[in-house]
């Protein structure tokens, strides 16, 4: 089988297996939570194979807040796609972000600061042909390096969370969001969490098991997307638990006690 | 074993030694990475080849214990012994006499005799009868063979001619005002080590020894410090070198220091055995027997554990250049000083406990299988 086409229970779960011709996660924000114990930068990449395969012309614009292009070229490759071709396509555009400072102070906005950041996203977004407008992707490598950035004033993190949201009503634009959960659960008002949350349609989190890590279930998730059902008044949460094994080219999803 | 695995399950490409040949004390690994030794064998062991090049290493600290020393010291003699430059900041009022209490390399006699496994030194005594025969050949095949990480010898300071001209750098916390000029102090040395092409002229190394330590003025500045480490892990991503930064976690605020665990490739944390039979002199007396019992309990449960020191404990191991994380089969290893010397890490033995009850089982069951067939040939 096609291993491109073969949805999986991550796809299933965000919806990426309706091959109705629109991009399924248009217009939403996917929030990505993990912790110390267990990384969820693969769903990233499993969003990003899914964005730029071969028989999609989605366009994918990622703010690297953590990771280097050739960390990121490298394991996609593995997973099938290219992209460097695909940043010559325009398919695939990286900002590299990693010594970004945004000096402190509402005031001075400095020429790197995350305002021109966005300048630069929103006229990417808006340069680009009518016909690929439609299924863009934005992702935020680690919002949590983006506070750090900010030197801790989250305040401006999330004001730029909001304006890439703004996007995503008037564009369709997808918004992907990487952050650590840790960090904030010992806060008594982790705000910047919540506010996050709250403006996430669907949720994707990533535990360790209870029992500690095995060699073969390297952990379990819970996908939850908010009013899933179309017609109005009739909004329903939906919820998916799985667990999860990854592999250099690919990710096997199943439920707990079901592999095979 | 981890590593060996991912690199026949990706398709990565075979350097098969072509860097390592040129510099010394480095080792191509999967992915493309390149391996640094962290100076204790059993740690690259288990890391699966060492620090890889690029990558930042964490060590929390025990508030109570000085462990994170041990790691640091076999850190950095190790790249001494490679003339790999140095940058060693502390809050200690001078560094640089911290150098003087750096182990000192064993050699590969001494090494070698000190493996007490009786195959080995079966296989060591043919190995000194081909040496007799090869010669100078088989001298510099087993020179460069052990080059990669030494043994070190923590009762003996490490030579002068390790330590006079080559390039190190030491920096004091207490002489430096802000974050920034520390920040300075490591670009600068960053900057020697730039990845541009595929040629490493060089491998630097970084130790910082208790980065929020509250000697330094900036201890209280948590976003300027998460800043300083954020850069740093960005320049290393661009150069040929590694940093290790051991902190004490209970400084930080939790959230603080669970951004700083974020931000490690690998997170390894070290304690003290938990009580060692040292009776409370306050309090009441029960309470002073339940430590005495507590530690003859460990003691009985663990093997070995009266050359232990402490605990290592990995809660990370870095992936670069992929995404599949390194699961090991054990995370906490003692850390043991062998022949109060050298310092070896091993998985926690358990004493077995009824473990002989199930295979007992199965050799009576072939036993008596067997046994029923002679019985069913013998007519």
């Amino acid at each position: 089988m096609d291993p491109h086409r073969s949805p999986n229970l991550l796809d299933e779960a965000l919806g990426l297996d309706q091959s109705a011709g629109t991009w399924p996660l248009g217009g939403r924000v996917v929030l990505v939570e993990d912790c110390v114990e267990t990384s969820g930068s693969f769903v990233l990449y499993q969003i990003i194979k899914r964005a730029l395969s071969p028989n999609s012309s989605n366009v994918v614009i990622f703010l690297a807040f953590s990771h280097s292009f050739s960390h990121i070229d490298r394991i996609l490759r593995k997973l099938g796609s290219n992209l460097v071709a695909q940043r010559d396509n325009s398919r695939f555009f990286f900002f590299d972000m990693l010594m970004l400072q945004c000096p402190e102070g509402d005031e001075r906005k400095g020429k790197d600061g995350l305002v021109e950041l966005y300048r630069k996203v929103q006229t990417l977004v808006s340069s680009l042909p009518e016909d690929k407008k439609k299924c863009i992707t934005i992702m935020v490598d680690d919002v949590s390096l983006m506070e750090v950035a900010t030197n801790g004033s989250s305040d401006h993190a999330l004001d730029f969370l909001r304006y890439c949201h703004t996007l995503t009503s008037e564009f369709g634009c997808s918004l992907v969001l990487l952050n650590h959960e840790d960090i904030y659960s010992g806060l008594l008002r982790p705000t910047f969490l919540l506010q996050m949350e709250y403006l996430a349609d669907v949720m994707v989190k990533a535990e360790p098991l209870a029992t500690g890590l095995a060699s073969d279930v390297h952990g379990q998730m819970m996908v939850l997307s908010k009013g899933v059902c179309g017609k109005p008044g009739n909004l329903m949460n939906k919820m998916h638990n799985f667990q999860f094994r990854i592999k250099e080219n690919t990710v096997e999803y199943f439920y707990p006690g079901r592999r095979t | 074993m981890a590593a060996n695995k991912t690199r026949t399950s990706g398709f990565s490409r075979n350097f098969s030694g072509t860097t390592s040949s040129q510099t010394p004390g480095i080792k191509s690994g999967p992915n493309g990475t390149i391996f640094v030794s962290s100076g204790i064998p059993d740690l690259d062991k288990i890391l699966g080849g060492g620090f890889p090049l690029g990558s930042l290493v964490m060590v929390m600290e025990d508030a109570e214990a000085p462990h994170h020393m041990l790691l640091l010291r076999n850190f950095m003699s190790q790249g001494l012994v490679h003339n790999q430059p140095l940058l060693y900041a502390s809050p200690a009022k001078d560094p640089r006499g911290f150098l003087g209490t750096l182990p000192s390399p064993v050699l590969s006699k001494e090494n070698k005799s000190r493996k007490d496994d009786p195959e080995q030194d079966k296989g060591l005594r043919i190995a000194w009868q081909y040496k007799k025969y090869f010669g100078e050949d088989q001298h510099i095949h087993r020179d460069a063979k052990q080059e990669f990480c030494n043994d070190f010898d923590l009762r003996k300071p490490l030579e002068r001619q390790f330590l006079s001209g080559r390039r190190v750098d030491c920096v004091s916390f207490q002489k430096i005002s802000n974050i920034a000029t520390l920040q300075d102090h490591c670009s600068t040395f960053l900057a020697q080590f730039r990845r541009n092409d595929g040629n490493i002229s060089g491998v630097g190394r970084l130790a910082i020894q208790s980065l929020c330590a509250p000697q330094c003025e900036y201890s209280n500045m948590e976003w300027e410090m998460l800043s300083f480490i954020r850069s740093l892990k960005g320049m290393l991503q661009s150069s040929y070198a590694v940093a290790v930064i051991t902190f004490p976690p209970s400084l930080l605020s939790p959230s603080s220091s669970k951004r700083w665990q974020h931000m490690a490739d690998t997170l390894l944390s070290v304690k003290a055995i938990p009580v060692r039979c040292m009776p409370l002199v306050f309090g009441p007396s029960s309470h002073r027997m339940i430590v005495a019992d507590e530690d003859k309990e460990l003691a009985q449960l663990l093997t070995g554990y009266q050359d232990m020191v402490g605990l290592l404990n990995v809660h990370k191991v870095a992936r670069m250049n992929t995404q599949v994380p390194v699961i090991l089969e054990a995370t906490t290893f003692s850390i043991k000083l062998q022949k109060r010397r050298f310092l070896v890490l091993e998985c926690l033995n358990q004493a077995p406990i009824d473990g002989s009850s199930g295979s007992s089982y199965g050799t009576t069951a072939s036993c008596s299988g067997s046994s029923s067939k002679t019985g069913t040939l013998d007519f």
